[in-house]
């Protein structure tokens, strides 16, 4: 039964990745929502797995699932949707304001270097940043 | 803490503080700040007066504070022979410049500044002379560097200013930074950075395996700063500064540093044969290359620099000789070199001031319209070049006795007295240039000025230069023996060996060496202009900048490539760095300790559901990969993964979780749905196979990684601290579910958190909404327009129905959660999911209308309420968020306990609510407009 | 005896009574923001008195013992980040309300004060996944920061910005989650303790575990190769937001001095101290491309930017020297470098209103308005942030170079760390001289058509003494140096003494009944 888990684990992580490394917005915001889910079923299966077992205390019972990476689960879960709803509309502004959905803001299809973050690009055609001033200068 | 105990600190002090008053006095009147700087030098001289006696005594004076003990770093101030001749020599000579310069600079020079600068110098110089503290006097170094870079640029508009400037910064400022390694391991080798010690430890030092590192980088400092070879070329760039400058920093003061600091080591550092070569060197190259320059430049100045960096060569060739003579002579000839050249530079700051050029070419026959200024600039010149009768004699004459000195010593250099004649014969040649081309040799061509004398005070510093000249040719016995011997004492740390001062030794081989210079210096000077054809043919195009340049260049090439390799910008690259980083980082750890990868913990046998839930999510995982150009499909092969989740967590006995999971991720799904109604419907194809196959590498990697880690862990056993919670829920928390009284309970401060993080999500997302407008596109990508009924009837009703039901249910699982799973978290999405789905089915302004609450308020009674709860047990004297609680008997639900618990809880369901309808109204209402102007358009489309 | 909790929820409280004051107007949300700050600075100054006694103060949250609840520690180290946080948070504030930034967009006050209160929870907590929590509360009020003001460029920086964390927030919780599969435990203390006894068969996967949260603290400290969000975001963030993160980077080197330097302190058994030669390699990487970086940027903000980076780098390579001193040098390195940034952010800000549509990019423009003044805040400044003399920068270069000479490397440590000084020193001088010396003729400054869309402001009092206040702190390091380095000394000898942290933390009882 690990084995699967781990396997869910490991599917979800390397889906999730993939997906973070698109140069979309919206896969990137799928890719990191496939994340948190592996990472919730991570912390889950580090509390180790258990079938069967009441989650609430009573007399009759034999164990308990480890409850303590329930409740670590519980607040990722909580923060991770937090995060995820601010990405969205983050998301959504930028596709508003620069017109495309590239994560590095460009025209689409064309990988370029963006110039507006980035400016060394510029650095050719500025002669005053060269310390041979003498001819920087004229 | 009297006077005579504390004076040096304040002598070295002062300074800058008269500095700012002297910036500030030129506000009143231009010419203020000149009498400020003056009085401040004298008042500087007055402080150190009462230590003069001792020092002649043959006293060190040594006043000691601790500053760092932590790096041995003390407020230390040493006054000794060598440190007094340097003090002397920088005040007296700086009060002359100071005078001088108050008539050299024009009515637009702003004097604050220049003053302020000068006095800043002054004070660093005396800084560095007057250190016990070897830190200490490497930070007055440096500053000597910064103010020398302010008062080069002084003119900050030229051109030529502000590159000399920057030159000489990065020159000797780098050179500092070598002697700042230097000085390091100078002190870790002695123990100590206090100069006592380290003049103590000589023996310890040169027989130390780190002894030659130590020279070379306090050698990088010395010639940076000295303008020793390969180091030259700043100093005549230099010369682009105001003259007093080049008078006061770049002939007679802070071009000495680097000398005073092998004067200074010299009982440390000199006697290896590392010394000899390297030191001796230097300054033999340097003493050549400067006396063969000077001959050439058509500009006074660029002549005079090059003779200082020639002179400076001679004395540091001096000291290269390693024998105590030697120090004799360099120290005598570092007060005559002052002497004469800072006369020079005052007499070729007059002529450009009062004819407007310093071109020789241009400049010529000014005998007769200037004779005072020609007269003293011959004898200082007579001087420089070493005729007899003038200090520059004297000194010369022991410098030539030395290099014979070291012919005896090592035969192998027989050819140093050759070449140090040479040298004195292009000294001659220079001098009598500087003499005959601008004082006689026919009429001044096309000057802009008419040259005059200047007025009386501006000679007057140079007339008692040149007098101290004469005085120390013809009496060096009265005038300048006392001070000499105790500064060579200073230096050798010893007692002074015997020398004589006499001017007649009889006919020896060094009077023999003079003449023969004085002759061939005039031959040299007859046929100048053969030579000058040649060097212009030649020599002239060299120039050490183009080098200078073209290192510093290519440094800021090397340093644009690597950064544009690296910052370039691209999200994806910055990502892929990280998950590269964290897969390496995992592996080396797993690697850097020897373990087996899997334990021995018996697992679960393998059950069809759980079977069934990972074939699920694998697939999906993989299609949603696949097919993530296809939005909305990615979006609900997300949705099912999420589904899959859950059956996971209630599989494995995690109610609390499933039930969490599963409202997230309806809200979540909403949100994406939302989005996905602005954003392209698809993702274009991204161009770079590689690029992706890298991203599938790295992917499959860290998916393969986390998964062995996973199992690694699940294999094992472990003993968490879980069996507390589960003992202490009911009697400490007084709660049946566990899950829950950790949230609210053990570990409630981590809730707090959490819902401060919502709180802020919702916050943010409000933010962030302000003043955005979208468009939403006119049709899907299958060219369907959207419908344009938004509230459909029958939705609306069935909504209005389900609303009530909803909220019991929220407050049902509210109450419940305590003990069953469920609680306020799930509360609250599910009322929030109430909620938004009225404004789904009824439109903003409906439901907004019957909802009047701001959420704003919604989510800070959320937060205060939660803090609240947590404050109050402090007034009980239990620490922040202690819970109690206590059992009531409601009718209908019978015994039922009520844990202040609950109150936080409460807390959590509001912020939670608001939070999520804040976030999701706002988007709804941003689609709401885009939907208006949409039928809008449309209606336009159909009148038309 | 709730001095250790107050620095935690004092921002707090006070956030979401700025939430209500909303409706009040900016007015009421200034002032009670600048109380809350001012409160902050009176209350650390407490904790430093506090701790100086050298005691671990214990805070059990709900009153429940270590492990098992969450703890607060307060001992040196936290008092003094605490400190230094609140302090570069007034001026920032001040800054911020004098130029306005809280008008251009809701909540900043807000967002403000909760950065504050996760910033002090992450110095404070003695817990591994509450550290968690802390670094996202304040994250997320990063975010809101960072985006405040809106625009274009700002837009893009945080999407980059908000990407990158949240997949560092993903990887922190792989690192928790596998420390408790092992450890069974979540505070810091205990965690030490275990892995003091830690069974050989186990100990690879800690291993890989605590090299996987060094990532995550590195990408917050901004280590290379995980540095690449700090150009970007701080160069295009309002500067009263940008001079406030100039603590961020610190978080994440505080976090690796408190969790690996306990986790992995020299009673960890096999994995005693075993990251540090990554400290060491990695600070020494960073620093070279800093300074590279500083000399190729072609606009202020981003060379700050790069300044700030270098600091960073040379504090690593402090912590990375694994010796008392070493550690000691770095604290006093982290107070310069934090509040000496704040300022130059600033400072950089006034630079670029006074240089009008020239903004902060290394062209040729005219004449500011009060040169002379800004000029020679510049000079003072720069002088600080590369090392030069006589300010705190050297000397704090110092320490930690004198620190080094019994390290087996300290030939490399000096010649990169000496060579990427002389690098940023020829580079601000060159960029003082393009900005305050090689300028236009003033006389077309009028007339010129590219002036004319923004016009070149001078820059208000409360700036001006915003910049000036946190400067001043550079010479008061070097006069003071006496009382400091003692502080800091002490601070790091007690984070060195990992077994009394241990000991206090887990031997702290529960408060019996209340009124004691």
């Amino acid at each position: 039964m690990e084995w699967l888990i781990a396997l869910v684990i490991g599917v979800l992580t390397a889906a999730g990745v993939y997906l973070t490394l698109r140069a979309r917005t919206f896969p990137v915001v799928l890719g990191l929502t496939l994340l948190a889910y592996a990472v919730n079923v991570f912390l889950f299966a580090m509390g180790r797995l258990t079938i069967g077992q009441p989650a609430v205390i009573n007399p009759a019972a034999t164990g308990y699932s480890d409850p303590l990476p329930q409740a670590l689960v519980l607040t990722a879960i909580v923060i991770a949707f937090g995060m995820t709803a601010f990405l969205i509309v983050l998301a959504l502004k930028a596709q508003g304001e620069l017109g495309n959905d590239h994560v590095d803001g460009l025209d689409h299809a064309t990988d370029e270097l963006p110039l507006e973050i980035n400016n060394i690009e510029k650095v050719k055609n500025n002669k005053s940043l060269d310390f041979n001033s003498q001819e920087a200068n004229q | 803490m009297t006077l005579l105990t504390s004076n040096l600190p304040i002598v070295t002090l002062l300074p800058f503080i008269g500095a700012i008053f002297a910036a500030w006095a030129s506000t009143f009147n231009r010419l203020a700040s000149a009498w400020v700087a003056a009085a401040v030098t004298l008042l500087v001289m007055g402080f150190l007066a009462p230590s003069v006696q001792q020092v002649f005594a043959g006293e060190t004076i040594i006043q000691s504070w601790s500053w760092i003990p932590a790096i041995g770093l003390d407020f230390a101030y040493r006054l000794d022979g060598l440190a007094l001749l340097f003090a002397i020599l920088i005040l007296g000579i700086g009060l002359l410049i100071i005078m001088y310069a108050r008539y050299y600079l024009d009515a637009k020079d702003c004097m604050g500044r220049f003053f302020a600068y000068l006095l800043i110098f002054m004070g660093s110089m005396l800084g560095i002379v007057l250190s016990e503290n070897l830190i200490q006097l490497l930070v007055f170094w440096e500053l000597t560097s910064l103010s020398s870079f302010l008062l080069i640029s002084y003119w900050q508009y030229r051109e030529d200013a502000r590159e000399g400037a920057l030159m000489a910064l990065v020159i000797t400022g780098g050179g500092g930074l070598a002697l700042l390694a230097g000085v390091l391991l100078l002190g870790h080798i002695v123990g100590s950075y206090n100069l006592s010690d380290v003049l103590a430890a000589g023996d310890l030092v040169r027989s130390h395996e780190l002894y030659f590192p130590t020279l070379v980088l306090i050698l990088l400092g010395v010639f940076t700063k000295s303008a020793q070879f390969p180091f030259l070329f700043w100093l005549p760039h230099a010369m682009a500064a105001p003259t007093p400058v080049s008078a006061y920093l770049h002939s007679a003061t802070m071009v000495k540093a680097g000398i005073f600091l092998l004067a200074r080591f010299f009982p440390v550092l000199s006697g290896p044969p590392e010394w000899f070569w390297l030191v001796g060197g230097a300054g033999l190259i340097t003493l050549l290359v400067g006396a063969y320059m000077a001959l050439f430049k058509h500009d006074m100045k660029g002549l005079l620099a090059y003779s200082t960096i020639s002179h400076l060569g001679l004395i540091t060739l001096l000291f290269g000789f390693g024998t105590k003579l030697g120090a004799v002579a360099a120290i005598f000839h570092i007060i005559n070199h002052a002497t004469f050249k800072a006369s020079l530079f005052m007499v070729a700051g007059i002529i450009d001031h009062e004819t407007g050029s310093r071109d020789m070419r241009k400049l010529n026959g000014l005998f007769k319209y200037m004779p005072h200024t020609a007269i003293l600039a011959i004898i200082a010149s007579a001087a420089m070049a070493g005729v007899p009768l003038l200090n520059g004699f004297l000194s010369k004459e022991m410098f030539f006795e030395q290099t014979l000195m070291a012919t005896y010593q090592t035969p192998l250099i027989w050819i140093l007295p050759v070449l140090v004649t040479v040298a004195a014969v292009f000294a001659v040649a220079y001098s009598l240039r500087f003499i005959h081309d601008v004082f006689f040799n026919g009429e001044p061509i096309d000057l802009p000025k008419t040259p005059h004398e200047p007025p009386r005070f501006m000679k007057i510093p140079v007339d008692l230069l040149v007098l101290l000249c004469l005085a120390v040719g013809i009496i060096p016995l009265v005038v300048v023996a006392p001070i000499l011997a105790v500064a060579v004492e200073g230096s050798l740390q010893a007692a002074p060996p015997e020398y004589s001062l006499a001017i007649w030794h009889g006919f020896n081989l060094p009077l023999m060496m003079s003449v023969l210079a004085l002759v061939l210096g005039v031959v040299v000077y007859i046929f100048r202009e053969r030579l000058f054809a040649w060097h212009d043919r030649r020599i002239a195009h060299l120039d050490a900048r183009i080098i200078y340049h073209f290192i510093l260049n290519s440094i800021y090439k090397l340093a644009t490539a690597i950064t544009r390799r690296f910052d370039k910008g691209s999200l994806q690259s910055a990502i892929s760095w990280i998950f590269g980083a964290a897969f390496v980082a995992g592996l080396i750890g797993f690697m850097s300790v020897s373990s087996p990868v899997f334990g021995q913990r018996e697992l679960l046998p393998i059950g069809g559901l759980s079977l069934l839930a990972t074939a699920i999510v694998i697939l999906a995982s993989i299609m949603s990969v696949v097919l993530h150009h296809k939005r909305l499909v990615a979006v609900v092969m997300v949705s099912v993964i999420g589904l899959a989740v859950t059956l996971i967590f209630v599989k494995f006995s995690a109610p609390d979780l499933a039930l969490t999971q599963l409202s997230v991720e309806i809200v979540t799904i909403v949100l994406l749905l939302l989005a996905l109604y602005f954003l392209p419907q698809t993702s274009p194809r991204e161009v770079g196979r590689l690029h992706i196959s890298r991203d599938v590498i790295i992917s499959v990697l860290s998916g393969a990684g986390i998964m062995v880690l996973s199992l690694a862990v699940m294999t094992r056993d472990f003993a968490p601290i879980s069996d507390f919670f589960l003992v202490n829920a009911v009697p400490g928390g007084g709660g049946t579910n566990v899950v829950n009284v950790i949230l609210v309970d053990f570990r409630g401060t981590d809730t707090l958190g959490e819902i401060v993080v919502l709180a802020l999500a919702g916050l943010g997302i409000y933010a962030l909404l302000q003043g955005l407008k979208l468009y939403a596109p006119v049709a899907d990508e299958s060219g369907y327009s959207w419908s344009e009924d938004n509230h459909p009837l029958i939705m609306q009703t069935l909504t209005r129905l389900l609303f009530p039901l909803m909220l019991m249910v929220a407050v049902f699982i509210f109450i419940r959660g305590h003990n069953l799973p469920g609680g306020g978290f799930i509360a609250g999405l599910i009322a929030a999911v109430a909620l938004i789905v009225q404004y789904l089915a009824n439109g903003i302004t409906w439901t907004a209308e019957r909802l009047r609450v701001d959420m704003h308020w919604v989510i800070g009674l959320g937060l205060l309420i939660a803090t609240v709860t947590g404050l109050v047990a402090m007034g009980f004297g239990y620490p922040f968020l202690t819970t109690t609680y206590t059992y009531l008997t409601w009718p209908v639900i019978g015994k039922f306990e009520v844990a202040s618990a609950i109150a936080f809880d409460l807390g959590v369901f509001m912020v939670v609510v608001g939070a999520t309808v804040m976030s999701l109204v706002q988007l709804g209402k941003l689609s709401d407009v885009s939907h208006k102007q949409q039928q809008l358009e449309n209606q336009h489309q159909e009148v038309h | 005896m709730h001095l250790a909790a107050w620095p935690v929820f004092l921002p707090l409280i006070a956030s979401f009574i700025v939430l209500f004051a909303k409706a009040k107007g900016l007015l009421w949300q200034r002032v009670i923001n600048l109380l809350a700050i001012s409160g902050l600075i009176l209350l650390s100054i407490g904790l430093i008195i506090e701790s100086s006694s050298g005691v671990h103060q214990v805070y059990l949250l709900g009153n429940w013992p270590a492990p098992f609840g969450i703890v607060l520690v307060l001992d040196q180290l936290s008092a003094l980040m605490v400190a230094i946080t609140s302090v570069l948070a007034l001026a920032a504030l001040a800054y911020a309300i004098a130029t306005g930034t809280d008008k251009t967009g809701a909540h900043f006050h807000v967002m403000f004060l909760i950065f504050i209160f996760g910033l002090n929870g992450a110095f404070l907590t003695g817990d591994l996944f509450n550290l968690f929590v802390f670094f996202e509360v304040l994250l997320l009020a990063s975010y809101g920061l960072l985006l405040h003001g809106g625009g274009r460029r700002r837009t893009k920086a945080g999407l980059h910005y908000v990407i990158i964390n949240m997949v560092g927030a993903t990887l922190f919780l792989f690192a928790v989650g596998t420390l408790y599969g092992i450890l069974g435990t979540l505070n810091i203390a205990d965690m030490a303790a275990k892995v003091a006894v830690l069974p050989q068969q186990d100990a690879a996967i800690v291993a890989a575990a605590g090299l996987l949260l060094l990532v995550v603290f590195c990408i917050k400290a901004a280590i290379f190769p995980l540095y690449l969000w700090l150009p970007i975001a701080y160069s295009n963030t309002a500067a009263a937001v940008a001079a406030l993160f100039a603590i961020m980077t610190k978080v994440g080197l505080y976090a690796i001095i408190r969790v690996h330097g306990t986790v992995f302190s020299e009673s960890a058994g096999s994995l005693a101290n075993y990251y540090m030669p990554w400290l060491l390699g990695l600070g020494l990487l960073t620093l070279i491309l800093a300074a590279f970086g500083v000399m190729a940027v072609t606009n202020l903000r981003q060379q700050v930017a790069y300044l700030v980076l270098a600091s960073v780098a040379t504090l690593l390579i402090a912590i990375g020297l694994n010796n008392l001193s070493g550690l000691s040098a770095g604290l006093y390195y982290i107070i310069h470098s934090t509040l000496i940034a704040g300022g130059f952010f600033l400072l950089a800000d006034i630079i670029s209103r006074g240089r009008g549509s020239f903004d902060d990019r290394f062209e040729r423009s005219f004449a500011m308005p009060g040169a002379i003044l800004i000029g020679s805040m510049f000079m003072f400044g720069a002088i600080a942030m590369i090392g030069m003399p006589p300010l705190s920068g050297f000397f704090g270069k110092v320490l930690i170079l004198d620190a080094s000479l019994e390290h087996q490397w300290v030939g490399l440590i000096i010649a990169v760390v000496l060579v990427a000084g002389f690098i940023m020193m020829v580079t601000m001088a060159r960029t003082g001289m393009l900005l305050f010396y090689h300028v236009l003729p003033a006389d077309e400054a009028d007339n010129k058509p590219t002036d004319n869309d923004v016009t070149r402001t001078s820059p208000n009092r409360i700036s001006i003494v915003a910049v000036i206040s946190l400067f001043a702190v550079s010479p008061l390091l070097v006069i003071f140096a006496q009382p400091i380095t003692t502080f800091t000394e002490s601070a790091a000898a007690q984070q060195y003494d990992s077994k009394r942290y241990i000991e206090s933390v887990l031997s702290k009882q529960p408060v019996k009944s209340g009124k004691e």
